[in-house]
C-alpha cells in the first residue's frame, strides 16, 4: 500500500489490519512529532492533516491519527507538523504559536498546530469574515484539542493571528502531475494484509462473501478503541469510505436519503445548511476531528443508547434500507432496529446502507437539546429530539434515558390526545402529566454522566423547553436565548 | 584545548534580559514538532517495554496467583513479582507504605501485582491479561465518611489553634456552620507518566525519566537495586505537563524500567497507557470540609471552627504536607480572630492521592469560602463586602499558625480589580436582569488568594546549579529544576543572561541530570524560579566575582568600573566582546565554571506547637468571574474573567500571565466539568478522557483580562519576584462564587444553597432544587406568621 507523508511517497508494506496512522508515523516513519496523548481520539495530540485533491485543489482535514487505520489513508496524502515549515520558514500557524507564547509543556502543540493550519488552509474563503466568525471557526477547528496549561487563550489569539497570512497548502502537500499520489482508486486489499477498501457495493458484497468474519469499518471512531484500548486484533477489515453509493446525500422533493458512510462533516455541509437545530447538534457531536471521520451509519449501527444521530432520526420516522452479501435489501423503521443495549436486528452479512426519511418531516419544526457535563466534545447526559408535525402532533426521542436510544411513545399519545398548546399558550396541566408519562415509560440510570434522577428529571425539562421554544417560534414570540447562544 | 576558537556566538537584536517576554525557550521546537519527550527517542533496537498487572479489587488478600499463561505469551521475556525485588521493595517519598509491587495484600483497584517485560508494548500489555490470580476479598473502605467513622487514618492528624475559639463562638452574635465536599482531580498531563532505563559498564543505571524530582528518582533506583546512588544518574529534559502528578508518581514506572534493564541487559521503556495512568496514579484529594462559624454584625469573623478531612487513599504519599497545606490556606485572606483547625488523613482503599499544583492548600481555601459567603447571606451584605472586611490587616495579621503577615497587598489589589472590573455597576445590572429573567439568572463573584510559598518540609527549601562558561562566550547552566512547561529554563536562561548582559541565545539550559546538580528538590510547591533562579544567580556572581578580581589585576580597572552589558565587557571606558573579555580569562588561568547554592532564609515551623513561619512570603491575586446559568437544567457559561495577579516583578511577564490564565483554567475545571467518580466496588469509572472532562477551548471565556499587580517582593527572592505555578489556580474559587451567587438569585439573596464541587450543570441543578426548597419553606413561614 502506498501513501504520501510531508510530500514523499511511500510504500508501506504488509500491515496488520489494525495498524494506527499514529503508530505507523512514529515507529516505521521516525515522525514523533505527532503525539500519543490518549490513544482514543479524545486529546487531539496526534492530529494530522489528510489532504485530497478536490475540484479546486487540495482540500485538507484533520484527522486523530491515533484511532485512524492505516489502510483507510491508502493512496492519500497526510501532513504531519514536520511537514509544515518550508525551506526553513515556519507555517504562519506557527510563527504563531511561538508570537503569542501559544505553547507551555508542548506536548499538546503539534496537534493545535495542525487543527489550525487545516482551518488556515481555507484563509482565503475567511478573508471577509467579522472576528465572530473567524472566532467560532477557531474554536470549531481546536474543539477536538485538549491542551492541560495554556488556558487557550493564547493559541485562539495565534489563530487568529496566523489567519491574517495567505495560505499554504499548495506548499506543502505534493506538487499536481508527474508523481502526484496515485490513481484514487488503489486499494488496500492489494497489500493483502486484511484490510479491504472496496470500491463499489457489488466489490463489498463480494468481499463479505470471501470473507464472513471481516469487520465493517467507517470512520473506526468506535471500532478502533477495540484496539488501542483492549489490545485486540482483527482477521479483516472492510473500509467502506471508497463506496461512493454509501457516501451520499440525496435529496429529493419527497425524500431525503443518506449513506452509511457519509460523515458528520459532510452531513453539516448538505443537511446542517438546511436545518439549523441539526448545524448545532452537529457541532456537538465529537470534535472537528471526529466528525471529519466519524459516521452516520456507524452512529446508528453502534446502537449506542448515548449515540446523538438516532433521537433525531427516530423523531424523523426514519427507515434504514439494509442490504446484504448477496445483494438483497430490506427496509426496517429505525425504530424497530434497536433489540437492546448495543444489540440490532442487523444479521450476518447484512450492511447498512442508506438511511431515509421524509423531506417533509425533515423541515418540519424541531428541536434538539442536548444536556453534557461539558459543553463541547462531550456524550450526552441526555438528549432530547422534538418534532412538532404538521398534524399538530409531537414525536418525541431521548438518549441516554434507555438502553437504546428511544421513542416516548406513550408520552407522545398521552401528548396528542390532549390539547397541550392553544395560540401559543402552553396547557401546564397537560405538560405535568406528560411529565409523569414520562417517569413511567422511562427508567434511566446512574452512571459517569449523570444520576439516574438528573436524567429523569431532564427528560421533562428539555419535554417542557421544546414545547415553549416550538410555539414561541410559531407565533413569533421572543424566547429568553440559551446560555451558549451567541448574543 | 591548545587553540582557541575564532567563532562567535550569533546573537539576536534582542539583549537580554529580565523582565521581558522573552519566548519559551523551547517554542520554536514545540510548534515544529521537534522538541523531543521520552517516547520520542531512538528506539535501541533490543528496547524492552514493560506493562503491570493490575488488582481488581479494593483491598484483598491474594490467595493464589498464577502467571504461567503470561510467561507463555508471545513476546514476554520477563515477568517479576515482589520477591523478585533485589533491594527495597517499598518506593514512597517520605513514610513507607507503597510496595512497587504488591505482595499477598491489595489495597486498591488497579494495584501493581506482577510486571511484564516484552518486545513491544502491545505483547506486554496483552501478556498481563492472562495472569489468574484468586482473591480473598477483605471489607474495603472508600468514602471519607467511613473512615472517620472507623477512626482509619494513613497519619496522626495535626491541629492549628488560636486564641479560644469555643468562647468566641459562644459569645458571637452570629453563629453558621456547614460542610462542602470538595472532589479532587485527575492531572490530565498530555503526556502520560514515562520512563526509560539503561545499563551502563559499571552495572550501574542511567534513567530517563518524565520527573518533577529526578534525584528521588535517582535514591529509589538506587534502593530498588540495592546500589550505590553513585551508580544511578536521573535525568529530565523536559516533561509534557507535571502538575504536581510527577512529584512522587513517576518513581514505579523509573524503577520497574531499571529492575528489567538490570535482569535483562537490555534497555527498557515504561510508557503507561492513559487508561493505567488514570487508574493508577494518584490524584488531587478529596475534602469533606466541615465548620462552625461565629461573626459580628459587620461579618467579621470572631471564631472558626474546622475540620479538614482528606481523601488520602491507602498510604501516606505526601499526604502529611497535602493536609498541613490545606490547613494553611484554610484561613485564605482572611483574619480568623480565633480558630480551631483540625487536619484528619483518611484512609481509604483507593489509588494514594498525592500532589496536585496548590497541594491541598485550594482544598482549604473552598472552606472559608464558602463560610464568607453564608455570613454575607446571613446578614444581606454583597460577598466581596464580607470579604473585604475580613482581610488580613495591619493589627489584624496574624495567621493561625503563627505567622505574622507583614506585606499587605490585598486591600489595595481588590480595590484596583473592583473598580477595573467595574464590579459594582455590574452588580446592579445583574440583579436587574435576574429580576427581569425568568430561566437565566447571572452570578457574579471577586475572591483574593493568598498563597503561602516555601515547601512546608524545611529541608526541601534548598538548591544547587552548575554554570559553565566555554572560551567562544557561551554558557551552560545545569539546575536541580525541572521544565515540566512553567518556563522554569527560560526564566533560569534570563536570570543567567541577565547576569552577565548577554542575549538569551547565549544561554543553553541543559537537562535536568543528577550527576551535574546533586540531592535536589522536587520541582514543586511553585518554588522553581525561586530557588533555582537564586543558585544559579549565586553561581554568576561567583564566577563575576573572579572575573573582576581577573580585570582589576589584568586591565588595572576598579570592579565598579566593569559592567557586563550588550554582550560587551565596558572596563571604565574601553570595552570589548564578551568571547574576547572570556578568552582573555581563561588564558588567565581564571575558572569560567562555578557550582551556586541557595537556601530560603527565615522559614521555620514546630508540629508540637503547631506554630512558626512556614513561608516566606505570600503570592496574592484576586479574580472577578461572572457566569449566566439556565434555571431549568443547571447549564451555565463563564462570560467574562478579570484577574490582577501579584507575582512580584516579573521576571517574564508572558510566561507568568500563561501560568496565570493556564492556572485559572485548570482551577475552573477542577470546579466545573472534572468529575472523579468510583463505583461501589472501588473502581474509578472516570478513567478516560470520554468521561472525565477537562475544559476546552470553548470553555474559556471570550472576555478574559489578566493584568499583573506591579509590586517588588518584599522579601529577597530573585529579581524580587513571586512565585507563580500553584496561586492562579485558586484564583478560580471565583467561578465557583458567581454560580454560588446566580443559584442564590433565586431567593432573592437570601440563602446560598451548598454546591460541593465539581459543580456540574447536575449539581447546580440540585442546588437551585435547594433555593427552591428554601423559597417554598419561608412562604409557608410567612403565611404562618401572618
Amino acid at each position: 500500500m502506498r501513501l504520501v507523508v510531508n510530500k514523499v511517497s511511500v510504500e508501506t508494506g504488509p500491515q496488520a489490519p489494525e495498524m494506527t496512522l499514529l503508530r505507523f508515523l512514529r515507529e516505521q516513519r521516525r515522525l514523533t512529532g505527532t503525539k500519543e496523548g490518549c490513544a482514543s481520539g479524545d486529546c487531539g495530540a496526534c492530529t494530522v492533516m489528510v489532504v485530497e485533491q478536490g475540484p479546486d485543489g487540495p482540500i485538507s482535514r484533520t484527522v486523530n491519527s491515533c484511532i485512524c487505520p492505516l489502510g483507510s489513508v491508502a493512496g492519500q496524502e497526510v501532513v504531519t507538523v514536520e511537514g509544515l515549515a518550508s525551506d526553513g520558514e515556519l507555517h504562519p500557524v506557527q510563527e504563531a504559536m511561538v508570537n503569542c507564547h501559544g505553547s507551555q509543556c508542548g506536548f499538546c502543540t503539534p496537534g493545535f498546530v495542525m487543527s489550525l493550519a487545516s482551518l488556515h488552509s481555507e484563509q482565503a474563503a475567511l478573508l471577509e469574515a467579522d472576528d465572530g466568525e473567524r472566532r467560532h471557526r477557531i474554536l470549531d477547528a481546536i474543539s477536538g484539542n485538549l491542551c492541560r496549561c495554556t488556558g487557550y487563550r493564547p493559541i485562539v489569539e495565534a489563530g487568529f493571528q496566523a489567519l491574517k497570512k495567505p495560505a499554504q497548502l499548495a506548499n506543502i502537500v505534493q506538487e499536481q502531475g508527474e508523481g502526484a499520489p496515485f490513481a484514487s482508486n488503489e486499494t488496500a486489499s492489494e497489500a493483502g494484509n486484511g484490510y479491504y477498501r472496496p470500491a463499489t457495493e457489488e466489490a463489498l458484497q463480494q468481499c463479505l462473501r470471501d470473507q464472513p468474519t471481516a469487520r465493517l469499518i467507517a470512520g473506526g471512531t468506535d471500532l478502533m478503541l477495540e484496539a488501542t484500548q483492549l489490545y485486540r486484533t482483527f482477521d479483516v477489515l472492510i473500509d467502506l469510505n471508497a463506496i461512493g453509493s454509501l457516501k451520499q446525500v440525496s435529496v429529493t422533493s419527497e425524500h431525503i436519503a443518506v449513506g452509511a458512510a457519509v460523515t458528520y462533516t459532510e452531513l453539516e455541509r448538505t443537511l446542517g445548511a438546511r436545518c439549523s437545530e441539526l448545524m448545532q447538534m452537529l457541532n456537538r457531536l465529537g470534535s472537528r476531528q471526529i466528525r471529519n471521520r466519524g459516521t452516520v451509519g456507524g452512529n446508528i449501527g453502534n446502537a449506542s443508547p448515548i449515540a446523538d444521530m438516532p433521537p433525531y432520526l427516530l423523531v424523523l420516522e426514519a427507515e434504514l434500507i439494509i442490504r446484504n452479501s448477496r445483494g438483497k435489501e430490506r427496509r426496517e423503521r429505525l425504530i424497530d432496529f434497536y433489540r437492546g443495549y448495543k444489540q440490532t436486528t442487523l444479521g450476518a452479512g447484512e450492511y447498512l446502507a442508506e438511511v431515509v426519511f421524509d423531506r417533509a418531516a425533515f423541515e418540519e419544526p424541531l428541536k434538539l437539546i442536548k444536556l453534557s457535563k461539558r459543553y463541547e466534545d462531550d456524550i450526552s447526559a441526555v438528549m432530547g429530539a422534538f418534532r412538532w408535525r404538521a398534524d399538530g402532533s409531537l414525536a418525541i426521542a431521548y438518549g441516554g434515558m434507555a438502553a437504546t436510544p428511544k421513542r416516548a411513545l406513550e408520552t407522545e399519545a398521552l401528548l396528542n390526545r390532549s390539547i397541550w398548546q392553544r395560540e401559543g399558550e402552553l396547557d401546564q396541566v397537560v405538560l405535568d402529566l406528560a411529565c409523569e408519562q414520562l417517569a413511567r415509560e422511562f427508567t434511566p440510570m446512574t452512571d459517569v454522566r449523570a444520576s439516574a434522577d438528573y436524567r429523569m428529571a431532564m427528560a421533562g425539562t428539555l419535554l417542557r423547553k421544546a414545547c415553549r421554544a416550538l410555539v414561541a417560534e410559531r407565533v413569533g414570540k421572543a424566547t429568553e436565548p440559551g446560555v451558549f447562544s451567541h448574543a | 584545548m591548545r587553540k582557541l576558537t575564532d567563532s562567535r556566538p550569533k546573537d539576536s537584536a534582542s539583549v537580554l534580559a529580565s523582565g521581558r517576554a522573552v519566548a519559551h525557550e523551547s517554542a520554536r521546537k514545540h510548534v515544529a514538532g521537534a522538541a523531543r519527550y521520552i517516547d520520542d527517542l531512538p528506539v535501541p533496537v533490543d528496547l524492552v517495554y514493560v506493562a503491570t498487572g493490575q488488582s481488581s479489587q479494593a483491598h484483598a488478600r491474594i490467595k493464589r496467583l498464577d502467571l504461567s499463561r503470561v510467561k507463555a505469551a508471545s513476546g514476554v521475556l520477563d515477568v517479576v513479582v515482589q520477591a523478585d525485588i533485589p533491594g527495597k521493595i517499598d518506593v514512597a517519598p517520605v513514610y513507607g507504605g507503597d510496595p512497587l509491587l504488591a505482595g499477598d495484600l491489595v489495597e486498591y483497584v488497579g494495584q501493581p501485582i506482577f510486571a511484564v517485560a516484552a518486545t513491544s508494548q502491545e505483547a506486554a500489555l496483552r501478556a498481563v491479561a492472562l495472569a489468574d490470580v484468586e482473591y480473598e476479598p477483605l471489607a474495603a473502605q472508600l468514602t471519607v465518611e467511613q473512615s472517620i467513622a472507623a477512626d482509619s487514618y494513613v497519619l496522626p492528624e495535626h491541629h492549628l489553634m488560636m486564641g479560644d475559639p469555643d468562647g468566641e463562638l459562644m459569645h458571637s452574635p452570629h453563629r453558621v456552620e456547614g460542610e462542602i465536599y470538595v472532589r479532587g482531580q485527575e492531572h490530565f498531563y498530555l503526556e502520560g507518566q514515562i520512563g526509560q532505563a539503561s545499563l551502563t559498564e559499571d552495572g550501574g543505571i542511567h534513567v530517563i525519566s518524565s520527573t518533577q524530582h529526578p534525584s528521588e528518582i535517582q535514591k529509589l533506583v538506587a534502593e530498588v537495586l540495592a546500589l550505590p546512588f553513585h551508580h544511578v544518574v536521573a535525568e529530565v529534559r523536559r516533561m509534557g505537563g507535571g502538575f504536581g502528578g510527577k512529584e512522587s508518581q513517576a518513581g514505579p514506572l523509573a524503577c520497574l524500567c531499571a529492575l528489567f534493564a538490570h535482569r535483562l541487559r537490555r534497555p527498557v521503556r515504561y510508557r503507561m497507557p492513559r487508561r493505567d495512568d488514570m487508574v493508577q496514579t494518584g490524584k488531587r484529594h478529596d475534602f469533606l470540609n466541615r465548620w462552625q462559624v461565629g461573626f459580628d454584625d459587620d461579618g467579621r469573623i470572631r471564631a472558626a471552627k474546622m475540620v479538614l478531612a482528606g481523601k488520602c487513599g491507602y498510604s501516606p504519599d505526601l499526604s502529611e504536607g497535602i493536609v498541613d497545606r490545606a490547613m494553611f490556606h484554610a484561613d485564605n485572606a482572611y483574619y480568623l480572630n480565633s480558630a480551631s483547625i483540625l487536619g484528619l488523613r483518611c484512609k481509604t482503599h483507593t489509588v494514594s492521592n498525592t500532589a496536585f499544583r496548590g497541594f491541598g492548600g485550594p482544598q482549604g481555601m473552598m472552606a472559608v469560602e464558602a463560610i464568607v459567603e453564608d455570613i454575607a447571606r446571613a446578614l444581606g451584605k454583597d460577598p466581596l463586602d464580607v470579604r473585604k472586611a475580613n482581610l488580613y490587616q495591619p493589627g489584624r495579621n496574624e495567621t493561625p499558625y503563627g505567622q505574622a503577615i507583614e506585606q499587605h497587598i490585598l486591600s489595595d489589589l481588590m480595590e484596583r480589580l473592583e473598580d477595573s472590573s467595574n464590579y459594582r455597576a455590574r452588580r446592579t445590572a445583574i440583579t436587574e436582569f435576574n429580576r427581569s429573567h425568568v430561566c437565566l439568572k447571572k452570578g457574579l463573584a471577586l475572591t483574593p488568594v493568598k498563597f503561602g510559598i516555601s515547601f512546608t518540609a524545611k529541608h526541601l527549601n534548598q538548591a544547587g546549579a552548575l554554570l559553565q562558561i566555554y572560551t567562544d562566550g557561551t554558557l551552560l547552566i545545569n539546575h536541580g529544576g525541572t521544565e515540566m512547561g512553567q518556563g522554569l529554563y527560560t526564566k533560569v536562561q534570563q536570570i543567567v543572561a541577565g547576569a552577565f548582559g548577554l542575549s538569551v541565545e547565549r544561554v543553553q539550559v541543559s537537562s535536568t541530570r543528577t550527576d551535574k546538580v546533586p540531592n535536589t528538590s522536587p520541582t514543586a510547591a511553585s518554588s522553581g524560579t525561586d530557588l533555582n533562579g537564586m543558585a544559579a544567580q549565586d553561581a554568576c556572581d561567583r564566577i563575576k566575582a573572579d572575573l573582576l578580581a581577573f580585570a582589576e589585576s589584568h586591565y588595572q580597572v576598579s570592579p565598579t568600573a566593569v559592567r557586563f552589558d550588550n554582550n560587551r565587557v565596558y572596563l571604565d571606558k574601553d570595552s570589548m566582546a564578551f568571547e574576547d573579555f572570556i578568552k582573555e580569562a581563561y588564558l588567565n588561568r581564571v575558572p569560567l565554571f562555578s557550582t551556586g547554592y541557595y537556601r530560603t532564609p527565615k522559614i521555620h515551623y514546630d508540629r508540637t506547637t503547631a506554630k512558626g513561619q512556614p513561608f516566606l512570603y505570600f503570592a496574592n491575586g484576586a479574580a472577578v468571574s461572572e457566569v449566566t446559568l439556565d434555571t431549568d437544567t443547571g447549564e451555565y457559561k463563564v462570560g467574562r474573567v478579570d484577574i490582577l495577579h501579584d507575582v512580584g516583578q516579573s521576571i517574564n511577564p508572558a510566561i507568568d500571565i500563561g501560568q496565570i490564565e493556564g492556572g485559572f483554567i485548570q482551577g475552573m475545571g477542577w470546579l466545573t466539568t472534572e468529575e472523579l467518580l468510583w463505583d461501589d466496588a472501588g473502581r474509578v469509572i472516570s478513567n478516560s478522557p470520554a468521561n472525565y472532562k477537562i475544559p476546552t477551548a470553548f470553555d474559556t471565556p471570550e472576555t478574559f483580562n489578566v493584568a499583573l499587580y506591579d509590586r517588588p517582593n518584599n522579601e529577597e527572592t530573585v529579581y524580587h519576584s513571586k512565585a507563580v505555578g500553584e496561586p492562579p489556580l485558586m484564583l478560580a474559587i471565583s467561578v465557583w462564587a458567581a454560580l454560588r451567587d446566580a443559584c442564590a438569585s433565586t431567593t432573592d439573596y437570601r440563602f446560598s444553597p451548598r454546591l460541593d464541587t465539581p459543580a456540574t450543570p447536575e449539581r447546580v441543578y440540585w442546588a437551585l432544587r435547594a433555593c427552591e426548597a428554601f423559597n417554598r419553606s419561608n412562604e409557608q413561614a410567612g403565611e404562618v406568621s401572618e
